[in-house]
C-alpha cells in the first residue's frame, strides 16, 4: 500500500439527496490531486467526505492506509490527521496570525510551536504578519495564512476547496503556482477541488473531471486535453468543435478538411459514420491550403487570434492563428488540418 | 424541544380558553363590558398608530435627508423616549398636568382664574393615553422606518426627480411606499407593546383588555373568564405578528441596487431649519426631557424620606430578579441556539420560532397563563403530599419566584435567542468545519472560536433582558411572591395612591437603567449606512 489517499467506489450525499456515485481515485505520498467539474458536479462532497464531515454511503476512504470511511466507520473530522484550506479561507478574526497558526498545534509544546509557527510563515513568506490580524490583510494574504494554518500540523492530505475562487483571474494561477511549490518543498499530499482547469493545470499532478457525481476521465492536462475519453471532458477541458467523419481505415477517418491519420485504432468499422474532435491548435491558417473558410468571428488574445471560420459546408470550425494575421470579418482565408492526437467518438 | 413545549405552556393554556365553554360571569362580561374594552381598545390602537407615524415618520424622514440645525444630535437622541416606560412617563405627566400640577396652579396664579374659569384637556383619559404610548413608542417606528431611508438607493431617488417630481413629491411617490414594510414592522411592534400595558391604563381607568382581565381575576375572582379576555387580547397580537412577520419580508425585496452614495441633503434654511429643528425637538422635550427633568426635580426632594432600607431592600431585589433572569435567559438561548447549529434540525428550528414569539404576548397574559397550569399542578401535589405523607405542601409553585422566573422566560427568552443566533449567524460555518480539520471537538470549538466571537451579542442579550426585567410590570404585579416588591411595583403601587412624586426615585432608577441599552442602539445607529 503505497498511496496516501484512497477513495474506493464512494457514494455520498447530503441531506439525504446522493450527489456522488461510484469516485475512485488514490494519490501517491506527495502528489496532488485535483477535483475539476461544474458547479454542482458534487466534488466539494467528494471533498467534505474525505475531511468527514459527510459520511460515505457506499464505498471506503483510506488516509494513510487506515480507513477513515466507510459504510460503518466515520472518524470525526478532528481525528482524520486532515489539513484544509476554505473557500473563505475561515481565518479566525479573534485571532492574531500567529494564534490562527498555533490554532491546530496544541499538542505541541509552546516552544515547538513557537518554531512551527515561524517556519511556516517564513515558508509562506510572511514572517512580518505573525501579530497581525486577519482583517488587516489582503485576500493573497490571508490565502497564505490560510494555506499555512493548515499545513502547520503537517497533515496526512491537504485539502483545498476552491481556494482560489476569491481572487481576480489575473491573481488566481500565479498563486496557484505558488502553493504547488510550497506543497511540493513540504511534500504534502493535496487534493483541490476547482472548476477552473487553468488552475487545475497550474497545480495539479493528476486531474480527476468529475460530471454529476461520477467520474469522468482521470489523468494529466495533456491527457484531458488531448485525449479526452468521452464528450463532456471534451467540451469542458479546452476549445473545440465537433465534426463529422467517415471511418477510412483502422487509424485514419476523412473530414471536409481532409483526412486525419492517428496513431491509436479506431473503435468503429471503416465506413462508419463518426464525430471527431478538431481543437483550435489543430486548425493552421495557411494561405497556401487547399481549403478556405469564411471568418466568422474573431477574438484577440494579444499573443494569437481565435478565429471562428465558416466552410462552405456550412460547418464551423475554430483556428488559432499567429497575432500578426490580422484578417477582417467575412473574409476568406485558407486553412488546412494538422491534427496530433486524433479523438473520434462513436455516433450513439 | 422540551424547553419549547415548556415555554408555549401558557401560550396554548391562554388560546385553549377561546373554546372554553362560558360562565356567568363570562355572559356579564359579555353583555356589560366587553364592548368596552373592544372600543378603547380599538381606538388606543388608532390614535397610537397615528401618533407613532406621524412623529416616527416624519423625524426618521428630517434626519435621514436634510440638514439643519442639530441634526446629528436628533439621530440618536430621538431614541431616548424608548428608555421610559409607558406607565412612568404617564405618571410624571399626570402629576405636572392635574389640577394641583405646577402647569394649571402656574396657570391659576398668573390668571386669577378660579377652578371652572378655564377648560383644561384631562390627562387620564383615552386621548392622554394614546399621548403617552405616542411619546414613548415613537422610536420604534423611527427607527425602522430612518433605517430604511437610509437603505435606500439615491438612484431611485434621483430617476423620480429626473421624471418630474418635486422634493416632497417624490418623498411621497418613492421614498415613503419603498419604506413602508418596515415602517408598518415599526408600527406593529409599537402596537404590541400598547396592547400590552398594563400601567398606563390602569392608572388612567381605561377598560381595556388587560385591565380587564386584572378586574375579572381579582374583582370578579373568576380565572376563566380572565382567560378567555385573555385569549381575545392574544388574537389581537397574533395578528400583529403576522402583520410584522409578513412585511419584514416583503421588505427583502425592495432593495432597488446595490450602488450606494451619499444620499441627497437637503439643506434646510431660515425658518425651514428651525421647523425642521422643532419638529425634532418636540417630541424630545415631551418624551424624554420633560419628563426626566420631573422626575428629577421630585426625586431631590423626596429622596431623603424615600431612600432607606426598604428601597434598597427592593432595588437589590430588583437587580436580583433581572440579573438571574438574564443570565438563565442567555444560557438557555445559547443552548437553543447551539443545538440548532449544531443538529440543523426542523423541530429545533420549529421549537425556536415557538420560543419567539412569546415577546409579542403581553405580560398579564403570559402571567394568567402561567398560573392556570401551576395552580393545577399544585393542586395535585398538594392532594398526593395529604394522601401519602399526611400533610400540606401548601402552594409550592405558583406562589413562588419560580413561577414568576418561568413568566420573564416565556416572555423574554425572544429577545436573548435573537440576538445569540444573530451573533452565531454571523459565524460562518466554515470557521466550524476549519477548527474541526485542526482537531477541535465540538465542545472545544463552542469555547475556543464561538464563544469569544459572540461576546458583543451574548453581552447585548444578557443587557437587554436585565432591563426588560427591570421594567416589567403586569406579570410580575400578579405572580411576585406575597411581600417581595420591585422597583416595578413599588412606583406602581405608589403612584396608584396618588404619591406621584414619592414613586419618582424608584421610577428614575428603572430610567436609568432602561437608558443604557438604547444608549447603545443609539450609537450603533449614529455609524455610518451601507457602503459609505
Amino acid at each position: 500500500m503505497t498511496s496516501q489517499l484512497d477513495v474506493e467506489n464512494l457514494d455520498t450525499g447530503y441531506e439525504g439527496l446522493q450527489v456522488v456515485s461510484q469516485v475512485s481515485f488514490s494519490l501517491a505520498p506527495g502528489q496532488i490531486g485535483c477535483l475539476l467539474g461544474p458547479s454542482g458536479c458534487g466534488k466539494t462532497t467528494v471533498l467534505r467526505a474525505i475531511a468527514g464531515f459527510e459520511p460515505a454511503w457506499q464505498g471506503r476512504i483510506l488516509i494513510d492506509g487506515t480507513v477513515v470511511s466507510s459504510k460503518t466507520v466515520c472518524l470525526a473530522p478532528e481525528k482524520r490527521n486532515i489539513g484544509m484550506v476554505f473557500q473563505d479561507f475561515a481565518l479566525f478574526p479573534h485571532l492574531r496570525v500567529e494564534d490562527n497558526l498555533r490554532f491546530g498545534l496544541k499538542r505541541l509544546d509552546s516552544k515547538a510551536q513557537q518554531s512551527r509557527v515561524q517556519e511556516m510563515l517564513a515558508i509562506v513568506g510572511m514572517p512580518a504578519y505573525a501579530q497581525a490580524y486577519p482583517h488587516q490583510l489582503s485576500g493573497g494574504q490571508q490565502q497564505r495564512i490560510a494555506l499555512a494554518r493548515a499545513l502547520a500540523p503537517q497533515p496526512g492530505v491537504l485539502l483545498l476547496d476552491e481556494p482560489f475562487s476569491n481572487m481576480d483571474a489575473e491573481m488566481r494561477e500565479q498563486l496557484a503556482r505558488e502553493v504547488r511549490s510550497i506543497l511540493k518543498q513540504e511534500n504534502n499530499t493535496a487534493i483541490l477541488v476547482t472548476h477552473d482547469q487553468n488552475e487545475a493545470f497550474a497545480m495539479a499532478d493528476q486531474i480527476c473531471v468529475m460530471n454529476e457525481g461520477s467520474v469522468q476521465q482521470q489523468g494529466s492536462g495533456y491527457d484531458l486535453y488531448h485525449e479526452p475519453a468521452n464528450r463532456f471532458v471534451a467540451d469542458f477541458i479546452g476549445q473545440g468543435v465537433i465534426l463529422p467523419a467517415t471511418v477510412q481505415s483502422a487509424t485514419s477517418v476523412k473530414t471536409d478538411l481532409g483526412v486525419i491519420v492517428g496513431s491509436q485504432p479506431i473503435a468503429d468499422e471503416p465506413g462508419a459514420t463518426v464525430d471527431v474532435l478538431i481543437r483550435p491548435d489543430d486548425v493552421v491558417h495557411d494561405d497556401e491550403a487547399g481549403e478556405s473558410a469564411i471568418v466568422v468571428e474573431k477574438a484577440f488574445r494579444g499573443a494569437d487570434f481565435l478565429y471562428h471560420l465558416r466552410m462552405d459546408s456550412g460547418i464551423e470550425v475554430m483556428c488559432l492563428a499567429p497575432s500578426h494575421h490580422n484578417h477582417k470579418i467575412n473574409e476568406r482565408i485558407g486553412i488546412r488540418l494538422d491534427v496530433d492526437h486524433l479523438v473520434t467518438f462513436s455516433r450513439n | 424541544m422540551l424547553v419549547a413545549v415548556l415555554f408555549s405552556l401558557p401560550i396554548f393554556t391562554i388560546a385553549s380558553f377561546v373554546l372554553h365553554p362560558s360562565n356567568e360571569v363570562w355572559q356579564h362580561l359579555l353583555d356589560t363590558v366587553l364592548g368596552e374594552y373592544l372600543l378603547n381598545s380599538a381606538l388606543l390602537m388608532l390614535g397610537v398608530a397615528i401618533g407613532t407615524l406621524v412623529i416616527g415618520v416624519g423625524c426618521a424622514w428630517l434626519t435621514s435627508v436634510c440638514v439643519f440645525p442639530g441634526k446629528r444630535l436628533f439621530a440618536w437622541a430621538l431614541l431616548l423616549p424608548l428608555a421610559f416606560p409607558a406607565y412612568i412617563i404617564a405618571y410624571t405627566y399626570t402629576g405636572m398636568l392635574d389640577f394641583a400640577g405646577p402647569v394649571q396652579s402656574w396657570i391659576r396664579l398668573s390668571t386669577g382664574w378660579g377652578v371652572r374659569d378655564y377648560y383644561f384637556p384631562e390627562i387620564r383619559s383615552l386621548g392622554g393615553a394614546v399621548t403617552m404610548f405616542s411619546l414613548v413608542l415613537y422610536p420604534y417606528v423611527y427607527l425602522l422606518a430612518r433605517a430604511a431611508f437610509l437603505e435606500q438607493s439615491v438612484c431611485v431617488l434621483e430617476v423620480s426627480r429626473t421624471l418630474g417630481c418635486s422634493v416632497w413629491s417624490s418623498f411621497y411617490r418613492v421614498a415613503l411606499p419603498l419604506a413602508r414594510p418596515a415602517i408598518v414592522a415599526g408600527l406593529s411592534l409599537a402596537l404590541m407593546e400598547t396592547l400590552a400595558d398594563y400601567g398606563t391604563v390602569a392608572y388612567f381607568g381605561l377598560g381595556v383588555f388587560t385591565t380587564g382581565i386584572f378586574r375579572t381575576w381579582f374583582g370578579l375572582g373568576d380565572g376563566a373568564a380572565a382567560a378567555k379576555l385573555a385569549a381575545i387580547l392574544l388574537l389581537f397580537v397574533f395578528t400583529l405578528i403576522i402583520i410584522e412577520r409578513w412585511s419584514r419580508k416583503r421588505a427583502q425585496y425592495h432593495h432597488a441596487t446595490n450602488r450606494y452614495r451619499s444620499l441627497p441633503q437637503y439643506r434646510l434654511r431660515g425658518y425651514r431649519g428651525l421647523l425642521a429643528f422643532s419638529a425634532c425637538f418636540g417630541p424630545l422635550l415631551l418624551g424624554f426631557l420633560l419628563p426626566a427633568y420631573q422626575l428629577a426635580v421630585w426625586a431631590i426632594e423626596t429622596y431623603p424620606e424615600m431612600v432607606d432600607a426598604s428601597f434598597v431592600q427592593l432595588t437589590l431585589n430588583s437587580l436580583e430578579l433581572a440579573f438571574t433572569a438574564a443570565l438563565l435567559a442567555v444560557v438557555l438561548a445559547l443552548f437553543l441556539g447551539y443545538g440548532k447549529r449544531v443538529l440543523d434540525s426542523k423541530t429545533v428550528n420549529a421549537s425556536i420560532r415557538i420560543v419567539a414569539t412569546g415577546y409579542a404576548v403581553p405580560g398579564t397574559v403570559i402571567a394568567v397563563g402561567v398560573i392556570i397550569p401551576f395552580a393545577w399542578l399544585d393542586n395535585n401535589i398538594d392532594s398526593l403530599m395529604r394522601e401519602y405523607y399526611g400533610f400540606s405542601s401548601g402552594l409550592v409553585l405558583s406562589g413562588s419566584l419560580f413561577a414568576l422566573m418561568f413568566a420573564y422566560m416565556v416572555r423574554f427568552m425572544a429577545v436573548s435567542i435573537q440576538t445569540v443566533e444573530s451573533g452565531l449567524g454571523n459565524i460562518k460555518h466554515s470557521m466550524d468545519e476549519a477548527a474541526r480539520s485542526l482537531s477541535c471537538r465540538p465542545a472545544e470549538v463552542l469555547f475556543r472560536v464561538h464563544l469569544p466571537l459572540m461576546k458583543g451579542s451574548v453581552l447585548t442579550a444578557l443587557l437587554i433582558v436585565f432591563v426588560d426585567v427591570m421594567k416589567e410590570l403586569p406579570a410580575t404585579l400578579i405572580l411576585r411572591p406575597f411581600n417581595f416588591n420591585t422597583l416595578a411595583v413599588r412606583a406602581f403601587e405608589l403612584a396608584s395612591d396618588e404619591r406621584l412624586a414619592d414613586s419618582s426615585t424608584a421610577a428614575l432608577m428603572i430610567v436609568a437603567v432602561g437608558l443604557v441599552p438604547v444608549i447603545l442602539l443609539s450609537q450603533s445607529i449614529s455609524r455610518a449606512r451601507a457602503g459609505s
